[in-house]
């Protein structure tokens, strides 16, 4: 078993072991263990309740855990959740948005660039825009601080198909650029095989980790997903 | 100028500037209905106050945070919904209040007296109003991502029960103030009406909070003038001043769409 944390280039960011967490009693995430190696993708795949926000957060320290989850040190980490409501009850402005978290200006500008828009966005409004361009934005606000680590929740809910696509070619272009490792839930089997280079299978307790190519067997995705696996099994077939 | 109207005017505008910020904060937090509540519970408070002859906002304080802490206590034990411990808590308090005080004592209680603000009460009003407008100044930018989304600020290591007993300790101090000036009965409207015009207004989240601090100002300025060439009491005029710029708002509002 592969417990040291070096500092090399593939060196492990994150070590997760035996992890168990336990809410009101019922158990969402058994026995879980996986290493995240930095600039690696990986993906947590399951079906809806599988509990991979939960995980996310636990790994945020959010909730109470069994087990051991070991970050590197001085790891810096940026998490974009999921469902995140539109802004309705007060005005703020992109920049404003921005700014809950930083006041420097040439790096929230430098963000709005990277993840494709110019300045004159900044002065709209959070509650005028898109849902993909709101997604956009959180991703942004995710990178201030220049995070090692991008924790991202179901990065395709609420987006249509073509800015799905460019969600993940935005995020292949930051991984590049920021040299960032991710480490994303998704139920979208597509995403696996496009973007990641390790998937884990989880619904509650892990059913199956390894290359997606690898791992992702009708069989596996037949444990994972149980009645919807033929539009799976139709998709993989491809 | 006589000095006891101009010290009352400088508390007034301190204080409706202050109730006017906090204002939009409670208002970004759906949360401007809980002053309502909150104010009745301040009454036993005021009425021990007036009965041992005490400053109100004091006795108002102690009971606002004894009754928010209590509100929260109750809610974790009982898993009773806010609004039930509230309406529980908010009909004992009155009942309790007019229990003891006389049909005068009670009217102050209700709709404030501000004939006893001298240069001392002032002075200290104006201290507390600039304490209480930079501790909402400091958990502002938090409070706000809270609101936005409480996973974000959790993920940003935000302290969310040390930020929410802060805006707590905020408001029972600005409806202690509040309570002199307009009573328990309107001070919810001290709150309330600034935002609600601001946001009716404002573009961009600065703004709103200049605006919401500008008409808590002006209402407080024009109601306690207004009163004093009236006679008509100052917990009307100002709620009603401020209740006029909130519809101008609605008008301009409506022209810009």
């Amino acid at each position: 078993m592969k417990e040291r944390i070096l500092k090399n280039k593939n060196s492990s960011i994150l070590n997760v072991r035996g992890l168990t967490v336990s809410l009101n009693r019922e158990k969402i995430i058994c026995n879980l263990s996986f290493e995240l190696k930095r600039g690696e993708v990986l993906t947590i795949l399951g079906p809806n309740g599988a509990g991979k926000t939960v995980l996310l957060k636990t790994l945020l320290g959010m909730f109470p855990y069994e087990g051991k989850i070991e970050w590197a040190k001085g790891i810096k980490i940026g998490y974009v959740p999921q469902r995140v409501s539109f802004v309705k009850d007060f005005p703020i402005s992109i920049k404003e948005f921005f700014e809950l978290k930083t006041k420097n200006e040439k790096e929230i500008k430098e963000l709005l660039r990277l993840i494709g828009f110019d300045e004159t966005f900044l002065n709209k409004s959070l509650n005028q825009i898109s849902s993909g361009q709101y997604q956009r934005i959180l991703i942004a606000f995710a990178l201030i601080g220049n995070p090692d680590v991008l924790l991202f929740d179901e990065p395709t809910t609420g987006i249509d198909i073509s800015g799905e696509e460019t969600i993940y070619q935005l995020l292949e272009r930051l991984k590049k650029e920021k040299n960032l490792t991710i480490l994303l839930v998704t139920h979208d089997l597509s995403i696996v095989f496009k973007f990641s280079d390790y998937v884990i299978c989880l619904n509650k307790c892990p059913l199956c980790q390894g290359k997606p190519t690898e791992v992702l067997s009708p069989e596996n995705l037949s444990k994972l997903y149980g009645q919807e696996i033929r539009f799976y099994e139709h998709y993989h077939g491809h | 100028m006589d000095i006891n109207f101009f010290s009352i005017l400088i508390s007034g505008i301190f204080v409706g500037g202050v109730a006017g910020y906090l204002g939009s904060l409670m208002l970004s937090r759906k949360m401007t209905i809980i002053v309502d509540p909150l104010s009745h519970l301040a009454l036993p408070g005021v009425a021990l106050a007036l009965i041992f002859q005490k400053d109100v906002s004091l006795g108002a304080f102690f009971f606002l945070f004894f009754g928010a802490i209590l509100i929260w206590f109750l809610e974790q034990k009982t898993k009773l919904p806010t609004e039930t411990i509230i309406a529980i808590l908010f009909s004992v308090s009155l009942a309790v209040t007019f229990l003891f005080l006389s049909e005068h004592e009670i009217e102050e209680a209700l709709i404030g007296d501000i004939s006893k603000i001298g240069k001392i009460e002032s002075l200290i009003t104006v201290l507390i109003s600039l304490f209480v407008f930079f501790l909402v100044q400091r958990i502002y930018p938090k409070l706000t991502l809270i609101s936005i989304s409480e996973d974000l600020a959790r993920a940003e290591k935000i302290d969310l029960k040390k930020y929410q007993f802060l805006y707590l300790l905020s408001i029972s101090a600005v409806v202690a103030l509040g309570v002199k000036f307009v009573g328990g009965l309107l001070v919810a409207g001290l709150t309330a009406l600034p935002a609600a015009s601001a946001r009716n207004l404002a573009k961009g989240l600065n703004e709103y909070k200049k605006l919401a601090i500008f008409f808590g100002v002006i209402s407080a300025f024009f109601g306690i003038f207004l009163s004093k060439t009236t006679g008509i009491l100052p917990a009307f005029l100002i709620i009603f001043v401020s209740a006029f710029f909130f519809f101008i708002s609605l008008i301009i509002r409506s022209f810009k769409k």
